[in-house]
């Protein structure tokens, strides 16, 4: 409708009009989550107020699950139907999730020293098999910046996320025989042992989270949609030059 | 409230990593449209041209 | 199709045999590292009696990625995958071939480590079948994803370092698996290494079809 306004921000970098009023939702959302989750949601009888960790820890981590999913999807999907859309969203995603995936770890040893005593537990399955899984992911992430030729990266890349996938159930199985025994909860969400308030602060977080993450998919997507166009525009023209410059080499010949 | 400085790390490094990625994802995009013909930047372009 | 890959499998241990470098280099460094983890832990028997299988397989790793990278740059010099693929050889039996080729090296070199934590750490084997087995199958494992990710990252400019970031992760349940087996082929932990085993035989079998899958992909697009 406004279509002037729309073009002046639209100029100036991967916004539009959604992305913009998104992101002022995560704004929000994050000021109303940190004022929900340090006063509205009662203290834990065990953990007192440490159980405030639970509303950026597990949204992370479940955000970085469904980014890493997305990548095992784009991947098969960048194999099996060439889709450039996947690709493009396995990437931006793996990116994205890694930054989650290192904030869930980063949360949950912070929050492990109060309660667990201790930073780090190596025998927690979730958390021994998400830190295996990050560090597939960043060798992921370093395919996709090796350079070269753009389709080789992003088939070289795809088999990664594929071997990433497959290997996790193995890794997780590994884990969990390596030490029998486990500190994590089951499942904050569903034993039914939350607080109504902390449940729905927990709930408001996970959304304030998704939100995030979709805005930044919105963008990285974009973002490496230029690069691409930058480098095959380049490619173009550096073609359209040499080709000018073969035709004036000729021409004295002809 | 007991363990604060906990919770003030936890939430802080959270926090001021989305905030730091999000900035950087903007000035990456803005540097980068700046570049591509307006032609080539597809989802921007697509009411114009139509 | 098992002809071609006796053939791949073949011309890489004759390339390995001539060159010498697995006897000259890997097997060196495989026995360096067995010695600077003795300077490491201070030559504490007691520890390095307990800390003998996760050592040990450690080493295997570190050889596996020598390994790896020897296969791939076999193949990068002279244009030799382009060749391959010519020849009417299909991406599987490459794949199985190369695989075959490094198991065969990496068993090698196992058989001298396990002489090696013998007689340097005092190791003493009370079940000489599992811990065959142990090494047999965790090497199809490693070998399998070795060769799937040699040819994945044969391209790749910094391919020497990519490398072990995506291989040394992805067998960490090889890592884990084949050191509890051995803890127990040792008897230095009271644990069911034949358990251990089957997990080995599960990442084997996933990383064999997987590869044999993802290989023809791999060498023909990239």
């Amino acid at each position: 409708m406004t279509q002037t306004s729309e073009n002046a921000t639209a100029r100036t970098g991967t916004g539009s009009r959604f992305t913009f009023w998104l992101g002022v939702a995560v704004i929000a959302g994050a000021v109303a989550l940190v004022v929900l989750g340090f006063f509205a949601a009662p203290a834990d009888d065990e953990q007192r107020d440490a159980v405030r960790m639970i509303f950026v820890h597990v949204p992370s981590a479940l955000l970085t699950y469904v980014a890493f999913s997305m990548t095992a999807v784009g991947s098969l999907m960048w194999i099996w139907k060439r889709s450039l859309w996947w690709d493009i969203t396995a990437h931006a995603a793996a990116e994205i999730g890694v930054i989650f995936c290192a904030l869930t770890l980063f949360t949950g040893s912070v929050w492990g020293r109060p309660t667990w005593n201790t930073y780090w537990d190596w025998g927690d399955v979730r958390l021994v098999t998400t830190l295996i899984l990050f560090l597939i992911m960043i060798g992921y992430l370093s395919i996709r910046a090796s350079g070269g030729d753009e389709e080789a990266t992003s088939t070289r890349a795809a088999v990664v996320g594929l071997v990433a996938a497959v290997n996790l159930p193995i890794v997780n199985r590994s884990v969990e025989w390596w030490f029998d025994r486990t500190l994590h909860q089951k499942s904050s969400l569903t034993d039914g042992n939350l607080e109504d308030m902390t449940l729905f602060t927990l709930v408001v977080g996970i959304a304030v989270w998704a939100a995030f993450f979709l805005w930044a998919m919105i963008h990285r997507f974009r973002i490496a949609w230029l690069e691409r166009e930058l480098r095959v525009g380049d490619l173009d023209e550096a073609i359209i030059e040499r080709r000018a410059e073969a035709l004036h080499d000729e021409s004295p010949v002809l | 409230m007991t363990h604060l400085g906990y919770l003030i790390v936890g939430w802080g490094v959270s926090l001021a990593a989305g905030a730091a990625y999000a900035a950087r994802l903007i000035t990456r995009g803005r540097r980068l449209a700046a570049r591509v013909p307006t032609d080539r930047r597809r989802w921007m372009t697509a009411k114009d041209a139509s | 199709m098992l002809r071609d890959v006796r053939l791949v499998a073949l011309k890489d241990l004759r390339i390995e045999w001539r060159s010498r470098v697995t006897l000259s280099q890997i097997v060196p460094f495989a026995a360096l590292v067995l010695v600077l983890f003795g300077f490491a832990l201070d030559a504490n028997r007691p520890v390095l009696e307990t800390a003998t299988s996760g050592l040990f397989w450690i080493t295997v790793m570190f050889v596996a990625t020598m390994a790896v990278q020897r296969s791939t740059a076999v193949e990068i010099n002279d244009g030799a995958r382009r060749a391959l693929l010519l020849a009417g050889i299909e991406p599987i039996a490459v794949f199985l071939g190369k695989t075959v080729a490094i198991a065969a090296q990496l068993l090698v070199v196992q058989v001298l480590l396990v002489a090696g934590v013998i007689v340097l750490y005092g190791a003493s084997v009370g079940q000489w079948v599992l811990l065959l087995a142990t090494c047999v199958v965790a090497t199809v494992g490693i070998a399998a994803a070795g060769s799937l990710l040699g040819a994945l990252v044969a391209g790749v400019r910094a391919r020497e370092t990519v490398l072990p970031i995506l291989l040394l992760p992805i067998l960490a349940p090889v890592l884990i698996g084949a050191t509890r087996a051995f803890d127990d082929a040792l008897g230095s932990v009271a644990v069911d290494g034949w358990a251990w085993l089957g997990l080995l035989a599960g990442f084997g079998a996933i990383n064999l079809v997987l590869g044999a899958l993802a290989y023809g992909v791999l060498l023909e697009e990239t």
